[in-house]
């Protein structure tokens, strides 16, 4: 689970954009000693700000996203780091800033 | 059969998208003052047809430089406003140039132009240009060059049309600049008084 938490007044947009040219919220991770199987993202709102004729599916203020990992029958157990990558474009309601590209990382236990 | 026991989530990440840089916005929403503008630093890139654009070719002309992106939904809001005036100002020597910070350049922006139906000249964006501009952080960002290519003024984000409008007619006006029109596309900017009227060359 990767708890963000957005500044107020910000959005970002949501893994599914309602437009081709958005950029989506994005988490992958690399390989490692565990294979990430799925992501459950947060309910999307569909929010409309005044600089856009039509609502926006997007992410804000606090919310997580769950990766679903499988650990390989032959992972060896004891504390293990998952690096990866969370992308993102934020906005609030006059302007947007760059997309961004954050190392996230992850400590967890293989308990056989 | 293995389990996974989640130690730590990332803790840093939890605070990460909160620290994005927050540029505030700024419209001047009032010309600055003759004595309060510093000329613009020129650039030369390409347009969608290849072809250079170098600001300093537009001295004479009040220019309206737009750094923008196509994921960018205030950017997006003001396009047709500015459609309108490169439409409506272009033949009193006024001209949109909009410069497009999307990484992946033309892919993006090539089909973006055309669905939009852009009338005006888009270039793509550098790091270094966006330092000569002070360093864009946030879209849209805009510089109003008077005559002489000075900034007149300058907005980050979203800001009313009208205020476009009304800064880009007080420069259209300003008598204290005038468009000299040269043999070929280029233009010269003079000041009346100074010994060079519309129509003459310095």
């Amino acid at each position: 689970m990767l708890p963000l938490d957005l500044r107020p007044g910000y959005h970002v947009n949501s893994n599914t954009p309602s437009d081709e040219y958005l950029i989506p919220l994005r988490l992958t991770w690399n390989p490692g000693p565990l294979e990430a199987t799925g992501f459950a993202f947060p309910q999307a709102r569909m929010e409309k700000y005044s600089f856009s004729e039509k609502p926006l599916s997007v992410f804000t203020g606090d919310f997580q996203i769950v990766t679903h990992f499988k650990a390989p029958a032959n992972a060896a157990p004891g504390p293990a780091t998952l690096t990866g990558k969370l992308r993102y474009q934020a906005c609030n309601n006059s302007m947007c800033l760059p997309p961004k590209t954050l190392d996230v990382s992850l400590q967890v236990e293989i308990v056989k | 059969m293995s389990r996974i026991h989640v130690a730590a989530a990332s803790a840093a990440l939890a605070l990460l998208l909160a620290s994005c840089s927050r540029p505030s916005s700024s419209p001047t929403r009032e010309l600055k003052s003759q004595g309060q503008r510093k000329p613009a630093p020129n650039f030369s890139l390409k347009d969608a047809d290849g072809n250079a654009v170098n600001l300093a070719d537009y001295r004479g002309k009040v220019v309206l430089i737009n750094f923008w992106a196509t994921w960018c939904g205030p950017c997006e809001a003001e396009i047709p406003w500015f459609i309108e005036f490169e439409k409506k100002y272009k033949d009193q020597g006024f001209a949109v140039l909009g410069v497009s910070m999307d990484d992946d350049g033309w892919k993006s922006v090539r089909p973006y132009i055309a669905s939009h139906k852009i009338n005006y000249r888009i270039m793509i964006g550098s790091e270094v240009v966006s330092q000569q501009f002070g360093e864009i952080e946030a879209l849209p960002t805009s510089f109003v060059l008077d005559r002489e290519g000075r900034i007149a003024s300058n907005h980050v984000g979203l800001v009313d049309k009208v205020d476009y409008q009304n800064e880009i007619t007080k420069l259209l006006q300003d008598p204290k600049s005038v468009a000299i029109r040269d043999a070929g596309s280029s233009v010269l900017a003079g000041r009346m008084g100074a010994g060079v009227r519309a129509g003459q060359r310095p």
